[in-house]
C-alpha cells in the first residue's frame, strides 16, 4: 500500500540558515509520529513545507501518491492535510461555537451556500458532536480572549480535525499549557481522534508527552534527521541526547 | 523645444509645491501611522492665517514689504503651535492603538470639523493676498514669462527638503524620530519617549501643511474648498512615494508634477485624473510606494 | 426555518412602510426615499466591512447606476422606475467585475486609497465627458411605474417611495439571510484571521471579491434610485466626499444589524435636511463631531445596541479538560 506521506530530499534555506537538509521521510497510515529537536532544528519548517506554507528549494512532497509540492495551504487542506498551530489561530471576535461552525462549514460535499443558514440541523448536530469530543460545551459561547490557553488549544485542534483529514499535523500542542494540564489536554485530543483514521504528526518539546503518545519519533538537528525509530530507542540515542534532550545525570 | 521647456519648468514648479504640501503628510504617517485626511484643512488654515496677516500688514502699509514673507512664515508657525499639540493630545491620542482605518475616519471627521471651523472664522468669501506674489517681479525664460516667486518656491522646497533630511539624519532628535518610524515597540523598549515624539512629529506635520498654505496663499484666491484639492494631491504623492518616506515624497512630487504639467500642455482633459492613474498604476505594481517604508497589506 | 422567518419579516416591513408612506407627509417620504437609496450603498459597504475592508470609492458604482438610469431615460426612452433601478444595479456590475479581481488582494489603508483613486478617476473622466453633461450633469424627467404615469408630485413621490422601499426591504432581507449563512460567516472569519481561513480550505480572495461585487451592485441600485429621486445627476456622485458619506453611514450603523443601516440613513437625512436649512455652515462640522463620538463610544455602531447574544466572558475555569481515563 502506498505510504500516506513521502517527502523526498527536501531542501530549504533562509539565506545562510539551512532549515531543511535532504529530509526524506516516509510515513505510513495510522502512525503517531513525534517530531523533536531544539529550536531552529527544522521541525516547524518541515510542517510548513508539508502544509504548503513554504515552498522547498528542492525536493518533493508526495501525499497518497500525489505530488503536492508547491501547493498552497488551501489546496493542501482540500487533499486532506490539516494542521493545528503552536499559537492558536482562532477567529478572535467569534465565539468558539462560531469558530467550529466555520471549520465544519467549509469543505462540505454540497459546497458552501450563499443563503442556507449556518445553524442548520445537520450542522448543529455535527457541532454538538465536536464540542462533546473536545469537552468544549461549557465554553461554546465564551469570548475567545477570556479563555485559558489550554481551551484555546482545544478549539484550534478541534477546527483542524473536521472533515476527516488523512494527515493531521499538530504544532507543539502542549506548549503554553500549564504543566499539570498537558497530559489531560493530550488525552482529550487523542481520545477525540479515536475512531478517525487520521495519521498524526506532532511537534513537541516535552519528552514525556512524546514518550507517551508517539509510536515513532524523528529527531531533528540543524535541518537534518539524526534519529528515526520507536521512542525508547530515539530518546536513548547518544547523539539525540547530546543535541536535543540532554543526557540523564 | 519651447514646449518641452515649458513642461519641464511648470512641472518642477508644481513639484515643489506638491513636495512642501505632501512631506508633512508622509512624516505624520511614518511616525504615527495616521493618514491625516485633515492635512488639507490644515493647509487651508495656514493659507487663511497668512492671507489675513498679509492683508493686515500690506493694507496698513506697516513696514518694509519683504517683512511680509516673515509674517507668512510666522503665521504658519503660529498655526502649528496652536493646533499641533492641541489636536494630537486632545483628539488623536484618544484613538491610538486602534486600526489604521479607524484613524483615517477620525481624521476625516476632523477634516469636516475644520472645514466648518474655517468657514465660521473667515466666512465664505475669498481672500486675496497677492502683494507678496508680485514683489519679486517677473523673469523671462525660453521666451516664456515666469513670476520669480514661483522659482522662490522651488528654493523653499529645496530648503525644506534639505532641512528635513539633515534634521532627521544628522541630529539626535531626528534619529530618534527615524527610530520610531522604523519600530515603535523597540524604540519604546529602548527608553524613547514615544509620546513626545508623536506630539513633535504631528506638530511638525501641521507646520509643514500650514507652511504650504501660507506660501501658496499669494498665488490663489483663498476660499472654502482649497483643502480638498490639496488633500487629494498630497495623498497621491505620499502614496506613490511611499508612506513615511521623505525621499519618496520628493521623487513622487517630481513625478506627479511633471505628469500633471505634461497633461496640462498635451492632453488637458486628462489633467484632473492623470494623478490618480499614476497612483493606481504605482499601487498596483508596487503597493508600498516607490521608496519602501511600509509593507503593503496583501494576502 | 430561519430563512422563511427573515423573508416574512421583510414582507411585513414592506407592508408597514407602504401604509406609513401613504399617511406621512410628502416631504418626509422624499427624505426617506433618498435615505433608502444611500442606505443601499452603505449596506454594500457593510458587506465589505464584515470582511474587514472599507471602500472609499463606492461613488464609482453609485455613479454608474445613476448615469445608466439617466442615459436610459434620455436616450432609450425607458422611464419605468423599477426597470431603471434594476438596470442601474446591472450596469454597476461591469466596473464591479472588472475592478474586483484587481483590488481583492489588498487590505487596510491600501485598499481604501486604491478605491478612492479609482473613484476619483471616474469623477475626472465624467467631468470632462461633455456628452454626459460634463461637470453639470443633466436632469431626469419623472419616472413611470409599470405603465402608470402619475402627474401629481405626491403620487410620483409615493410611487417612487414604494419602489425604494421594496428594493430596500428585498436587499436588507437577502443580506440578512446571507449573513446568517456559512459564506456570510466566512467574511467575519476573514476579517479576524485570513491565514486560518486559508488553512481551513477557503479562499479569502473569493470572499472579498464576492463582497466587492455585491457592494457594487447595491451601490448601482442606490445610484439609480438617487438619480430618480433627485431628478438630477452629476459627477459629484463619484467625488470622494460622497463616498465618504456612505462610509460614515456604514460606521454609524455598524455591521451587526441590517435594519440599523437604514435607520441610520433616515436619521442622517432628516438631520441633514434640517441642518442645511437652518445651520448651513455647521452641518459638516456637526457630522464630524457625531462621527468622532460614534467611533469613541459606540465603535461597533448603532446596530451593536441591538446585538444578541453577547459573548459571555469565560468563567474562571479549573483544568481545561477532565481526564477521560
Amino acid at each position: 500500500m502506498t505510504p500516506l506521506l513521502e517527502t523526498v530530499g527536501l531542501q530549504k534555506a533562509f539565506g545562510a540558515v539551512v532549515a531543511a537538509n535532504d529530509i526524506s521521510v516516509t510515513v505510513e497510515r495510522g502512525q503517531r509520529l513525534g517530531l523533536i529537536g531544539n529550536n531552529g532544528a527544522g521541525k516547524t519548517t518541515f510542517v510548513n513545507i508539508v502544509t504548503g506554507h513554504l515552498r522547498p528549494n528542492a525536493g518533493r512532497v508526495v501525499l497518497d501518491g500525489r505530488d503536492i509540492t508547491g501547493f498552497v495551504p488551501r489546496q493542501v487542506r482540500r487533499y486532506g492535510v490539516s494542521r493545528s498551530f503552536q499559537i492558536p489561530q482562532l477567529f478572535a471576535s467569534l465565539t468558539p461555537e462560531q469558530n467550529l461552525l466555520m471549520a465544519l462549514g467549509i469543505l462540505r460535499e454540497e459546497g458552501m451556500s450563499f443563503w442556507r443558514p449556518a445553524r442548520s440541523t445537520t450542522m448543529m448536530a455535527e457541532l454538538e458532536s465536536l464540542l462533546a469530543r473536545f469537552q468544549l460545551q461549557q465554553y461554546r459561547e465564551s469570548a475567545i480572549a477570556g479563555l485559558p490557553g489550554g481551551v484555546r488549544k482545544l478549539v484550534d485542534v478541534a477546527m483542524a480535525v473536521t472533515h476527516r483529514p488523512k494527515l493531521l499535523l499538530l504544532d507543539e500542542p502542549t506548549s503554553g499549557v500549564a504543566v499539570e494540564e498537558k497530559f489531560p489536554l493530550m488525552d482529550v485530543i487523542m481520545h477525540a481522534l479515536e475512531g478517525s483514521d487520521a495519521t498524526v504528526l506532532f511537534v513537541e518539546h516535552d519528552m514525556e508527552i512524546v514518550g507517551r503518545y508517539a509510536d515513532r519519533v524523528l529527531a531533528f538537528y540543524e535541518g537534518r534527521i539524526i534519529a528515526d525509530g520507536p521512542p525508547a530507542e530515539v530518546l536513548g540515542n547518544a547523539e539525540v541526547q547530546r543535541y536535543v534532550t540532554g543526557t540523564p545525570l | 523645444m519651447k514646449l518641452a521647456a515649458a513642461i519641464l519648468i511648470d512641472g518642477v514648479i508644481d513639484a515643489s509645491w506638491l513636495f512642501i504640501v505632501a512631506v508633512g503628510l508622509t512624516l505624520v504617517f511614518g511616525v504615527l501611522n495616521i493618514l491625516n485626511f485633515a492635512h488639507g484643512s490644515l493647509f487651508a488654515v495656514g493659507a487663511y492665517a497668512a492671507a489675513s496677516a498679509v492683508g493686515w500688514y500690506f493694507g496698513g502699509d506697516l513696514g518694509p514689504p519683504f517683512f511680509g514673507y516673515l509674517l507668512m512664515l510666522g503665521s504658519a508657525l503660529a498655526v502649528a503651535l496652536a493646533l499641533g499639540p492641541l489636536l494630537e493630545r486632545g483628539l488623536l491620542r484618544l484613538f491610538y492603538g486602534r486600526d489604521e482605518v479607524v484613524l483615517v475616519l477620525v481624521t476625516y471627521a476632523l477634516f469636516l470639523i475644520l472645514e466648518d471651523g474655517t468657514k465660521l472664522i473667515w466666512g465664505a468669501e475669498s481672500y486675496y493676498a497677492s502683494e507678496p506674489y508680485g514683489l519679486l517681479g517677473n523673469v523671462s525664460l525660453f521666451g516664456l514669462s515666469y513670476v520669480v516667486y514661483d522659482f522662490a518656491l522651488i528654493g523653499l522646497a529645496v530648503v525644506v527638503g534639505l532641512l528635513l533630511w539633515l534634521g532627521l539624519n544628522r541630529t539626535t532628535t531626528g534619529k530618534v524620530i527615524l527610530a520610531v518610524i522604523h519600530d515603535r515597540e523597540i524604540s519604546r523598549a529602548m527608553g524613547v519617549n514615544v509620546t513626545r515624539v508623536f506630539a513633535l512629529a504631528f506638530t511638525l506635520g501641521v507646520f509643514l501643511a500650514a507652511l504650504g498654505g501660507a506660501f501658496t496663499a499669494p498665488k490663489i484666491s483663498v476660499q472654502p474648498g482649497i483643502s480638498i484639492s490639496v488633500i487629494l494631491f498630497s495623498f497621491a504623492v505620499v502614496v506613490i512615494g511611499g508612506l513615511g518616506s521623505v525621499e519618496g515624497a520628493a521623487i513622487a512630487a517630481l513625478l506627479v508634477g511633471l505628469a500633471r504639467s505634461a497633461a496640462i500642455h498635451l492632453v488637458p482633459w486628462a489633467e484632473l485624473f492623470i494623478i490618480y492613474l499614476v497612483m493606481a498604476f504605482v499601487l498596483a505594481l508596487r503597493p508600498e510606494g516607490l521608496v519602501q517604508r511600509v509593507a503593503a497589506r496583501k494576502i | 426555518m430561519a430563512v422563511v422567518g427573515t423573508l416574512t419579516a421583510a414582507f411585513v416591513a414592506f407592508a408597514v412602510l407602504a401604509v406609513l408612506g401613504y399617511l406621512l407627509p410628502t416631504w418626509f417620504i422624499l427624505v426617506v426615499t433618498l435615505a433608502f437609496s444611500k442606505g443601499l450603498v452603505a449596506l454594500g459597504i457593510v458587506w465589505l466591512m464584515r470582511g474587514g475592508l472599507v471602500s472609499f470609492g463606492q461613488g464609482i458604482f453609485y455613479c454608474a447606476g445613476a448615469y445608466a438610469a439617466g442615459m436610459a431615460m434620455r436616450s432609450l426612452g425607458l422611464t419605468d422606475a423599477a426597470s431603471l433601478v434594476v438596470l442601474g444595479a446591472v450596469v454597476a456590475l461591469v466596473p464591479g467585475l472588472l475592478i474586483a479581481p484587481l483590488l481583492a488582494g489588498y487590505r487596510g489603508i491600501f485598499f481604501a486609497t486604491l478605491t478612492l483613486a479609482v473613484s476619483m478617476i471616474a469623477y475626472g473622466i465624467l467631468n470632462k465627458t461633455y456628452s454626459l453633461g460634463g461637470s453639470d450633469g443633466f436632469n431626469l424627467q419623472a419616472p413611470t411605474f409599470f405603465g402608470y404615469h402619475p402627474t401629481q408630485p405626491q403620487s410620483i413621490s409615493y410611487a417612487l417611495f414604494l419602489v425604494a422601499s421594496f428594493v430596500t426591504v428585498a436587499a436588507a432581507g437577502l443580506s440578512r439571510v446571507h449573513f446568517d449563512s456559512v459564506r456570510g460567516l466566512l467574511s467575519l472569519a476573514a476579517r479576524d484571521n485570513e491565514i486560518r481561513l486559508e488553512y481551513l480550505g477557503a479562499s479569502v480572495r473569493w470572499v472579498n471579491g464576492v463582497n466587492f461585487v455585491i457592494a457594487a451592485v447595491l451601490a448601482g441600485a442606490g445610484g439609480a434610485l438617487s438619480a430618480l429621486s433627485l431628478g438630477h445627476i452629476d459627477p459629484d456622485f463619484a467625488f470622494w466626499t460622497t463616498s465618504g458619506e456612505f462610509v460614515f453611514l456604514a460606521i454609524l450603523s455598524g455591521y451587526f444589524s441590517v435594519t440599523a443601516v437604514f435607520v441610520a440613513a433616515i436619521l442622517v437625512e432628516v438631520v441633514r435636511s434640517f441642518s442645511s436649512q437652518y445651520f448651513p455652515n455647521t452641518w459638516q462640522g456637526a457630522l464630524g463631531v457625531f462621527l468622532l463620538l460614534i467611533i469613541l463610544f459606540l465603535p461597533e455602531g448603532l446596530g451593536s445596541l441591538a446585538r444578541w447574544p453577547r459573548p459571555k466572558s469565560a468563567k474562571p475555569a479549573a483544568a481545561p479538560a477532565a481526564s477521560a481515563e
